[in-house]
């Protein structure tokens, strides 16, 4: 229609499917997001231990490139479970300051300028809405962590012989362990979100469910001479599913049967509590 | 990679014999506390109005349209679609402007109707120049570009009305749409919801305390009060009627007049005192002004003044309210 003429028109062309429109979240999300500076600087930062982890795999399998620094392949790290595990550890703690930014910013400023009766008013449930905003954390969190880690994985496996078989496993656990951790904190940073309308606020709400938690988890270990403080340590949670997961031995005081557990449990909190606040309208008892 | 082909078509036209709203024991209850009682109803009207005073359910029941809420009893019916077991597909047809403020912080005003209709399921393409035309259609053409959060009231207003429009819906639901307008706003916003409805492509329903809203724009109307249908009237055949009413000021003999009127068919009340006689009179399909005037030229009587009855909806809803309910 011209401008011009300024009168209705009915729709009549065709329609997206709607399995897939929960994306259209993310795509509007990731414009205002990478709007920052500050974000598109961080979010490249994220990618500096990849890069790193590539040099290494490069200069593990490249013998002039060793002569040419003056080193051994000995010198260097070992490519095997522990270099995938300490790796996915750096990205875990760059993961999280991404969800500390991105997160208070994704429900919050719905609920507050009352737009979710604008989403839910159309062919889109709310089940699709909270997909969506998951999405929004989950593909960015993929993208700095099981990626990248699966990318190295590919290139190592490529240039060692008998490298895939002795370490096949690692594989899996970079897609299951960085799933885990993408999904716990996509669910925590939302669940906050939804509960806090102020950024800053929510940003504190989510440094003391990691660290103030940890921190009383670890004074009821010491307390109380037991490891079970531990389940409120989320770091540590992750620690024994990756540890298990890799089949290494690190120092974590849960076996990774709990903590699987306790992050399934933290999950399903998180659930209920976008559940109870992702509604049109909010029923005043 | 392959684009994945979009759905074939925009939703079946809905059947043409279906009316709008069809209500059918409609009851909510909210909190465990019952808001809307029992409503019964068939509505076909080009604007349908929803009236009643603050808290009479008028827009629990849009919200219960919309699937916000689940019906304790009975069911409602948009276009034959159960809004129980078709609740995705009446949202298809349905265009929602809610009462409240409603914003998505940090958009554009185009890129906020653009995110709308691509959730209505509008191909990002398509989704953009029809958030153009929408924006252009309600008057926002030149702040189209500006984050909705620097507009003012009555250009939410209608940014809401653009979203509500974008994606072609079938069926408007405007809640309060003149709420917080001052009275230039207010008159813009309603002269857009009449040319809406003249053009007869979209119908709406239109909820309103203001009578005046809803008087001006509604062709039909729902009045509740307490959760329950206090009337409902077909305003357009209100309008007939009182065109046949009529109340004569005469000056002669006017029982002759009135005699003769009742021949020609009309029903005859005489009301004056003496000296200033008044008769009123209902026109039988057939008979018109011109008649009355021949009549009392014949009979030597003059007619001093000639008034249509105007039982406004002001008089319609005092008497709901005063009556209470039909149902």
């Amino acid at each position: 229609m011209a401008v011009y003429e300024r009168t209705y028109r009915p729709y009549a062309g065709g329609f997206t499917p709607e399995r897939r429109r929960f994306l259209v979240l993310p795509r509007y999300a990731y414009g205002e997001v990478f709007r920052s500076k500050l974000f598109l600087i961080f979010f490249v930062l994220c990618f500096i231990p990849h890069l790193a982890g590539a040099v290494l795999i490069y200069l593990r399998h490249n013998a002039s490139a060793l002569k040419f620094l003056d080193l051994s392949a000995a010198q260097l790290l070992t490519i095997d479970g522990s270099f995938f595990f300490n790796l996915m550890g750096i990205e875990a703690t760059m993961c999280f300051l991404l969800s500390l930014f991105v997160g208070p910013a994704l429900v919050a400023p719905d609920l507050r300028n009352g737009a979710l009766p604008l989403y839910l008013s159309r062919p889109f449930t709310r089940r699709e809405y909270v997909l969506g905003k998951l999405s929004v954390l989950a593909i960015l969190l993929s993208a700095i962590t099981w990626v990248p880690l699966l990318l190295l994985f590919t290139l190592q496996a490529s240039l060692e012989d008998g490298w895939l078989a002795a370490n096949g496993r690692v594989g899996w656990a970079i897609f299951a362990g960085s799933w885990a951790w993408v999904l716990v904190l996509s669910l925590i940073a939302l669940a906050v979100s939804a509960w806090v309308k102020w950024k800053p606020v929510a940003r504190i709400v989510l440094l003391v469910v990691f660290f103030v938690l940890a921190g009383f988890g670890a004074a009821i270990n010491e307390i109380l001479d037991t490891t079970w403080g531990s389940l409120l340590n989320l770091g540590e949670l992750i620690r024994a599913v990756w540890a298990g997961l890799f089949g290494i031995d690190v120092r974590v005081r849960l076996e990774p049967g709990p903590a699987w557990i306790a992050l399934a449990a933290v999950c399903a909190v998180s659930l209920v509590l976008l559940a109870r606040r992702i509604k049109a309208y909010e029923v005043v008892r | 990679m392959v684009a994945e082909p979009l759905a074939a078509a925009p939703p079946a036209a809905p059947p043409a014999t279906s009316p709008v709203l069809a209500l059918d024991g409609l009851e909510v209850a909210l909190g465990g506390r019952p808001i809307l009682l029992g409503l019964s109803g068939s509505f076909s009207g080009r604007c349908i109005g929803l009236l009643g005073p603050n808290g009479a359910g008028k827009t629990t029941l849009l919200h219960t349209l919309l699937g916000f809420h689940k019906p304790s009893r009975g069911t409602a019916r948009i276009f034959g679609r159960d809004i129980q077991t078709e609740g995705r597909e009446i949202r298809r047809l349905i265009g929602y402007m809610p009462e409240n403020d409603s914003f998505i912080a940090g958009l554009s005003g185009v890129r906020f109707v653009r995110l709308m209709a691509e959730l209505s399921g509008l191909p990002p393409s398509q989704a953009l120049e029809r958030a153009h035309e929408a924006l252009f259609y309600v008057g926002l053409g030149e702040a189209r570009y500006r984050k909705t959060e620097s507009y003012s009231q009555g250009m939410r207003q209608l940014a809401k009305l653009a979203q509500a429009l974008v994606h072609g819906p079938r069926l408007l639901l405007l809640d309060e749409p003149t709420n917080a307008l001052d009275p230039p706003a207010r008159e813009r916003m309603l002269k857009l919801v009449k040319e809406i409805r003249d053009q007869g492509k979209i119908q709406i329903v239109l909820s309103s305390h203001l009578l005046r809203d809803v008087e001006e724009c509604c062709d039909e109307v729902l009045v509740l009060k307490a959760g329950r249908v206090a009337v409902s009237c077909d305003l357009e055949a209100e309008r007939r009627a009182n065109r046949r009413f009529l109340e004569l000021e005469l000056r002669g003999d006017d029982a002759d007049f009135a005699a003769a009127a009742s021949e020609l068919g009309c029903e005859a009340a005489a009301t004056g005192t003496l000296g200033r006689q008044r008769l009123k009179l209902v026109l039988p399909d057939g008979v018109e002004v011109a008649d009355l005037y021949r009549l009392a030229d014949a009979r030597g009587v003059q007619i001093r003044r000639l008034s249509h009855r105007r039982d406004s909806l002001e008089d319609i809803f005092l008497k709901a309210m005063e009556n209470g309910m039909e149902n």
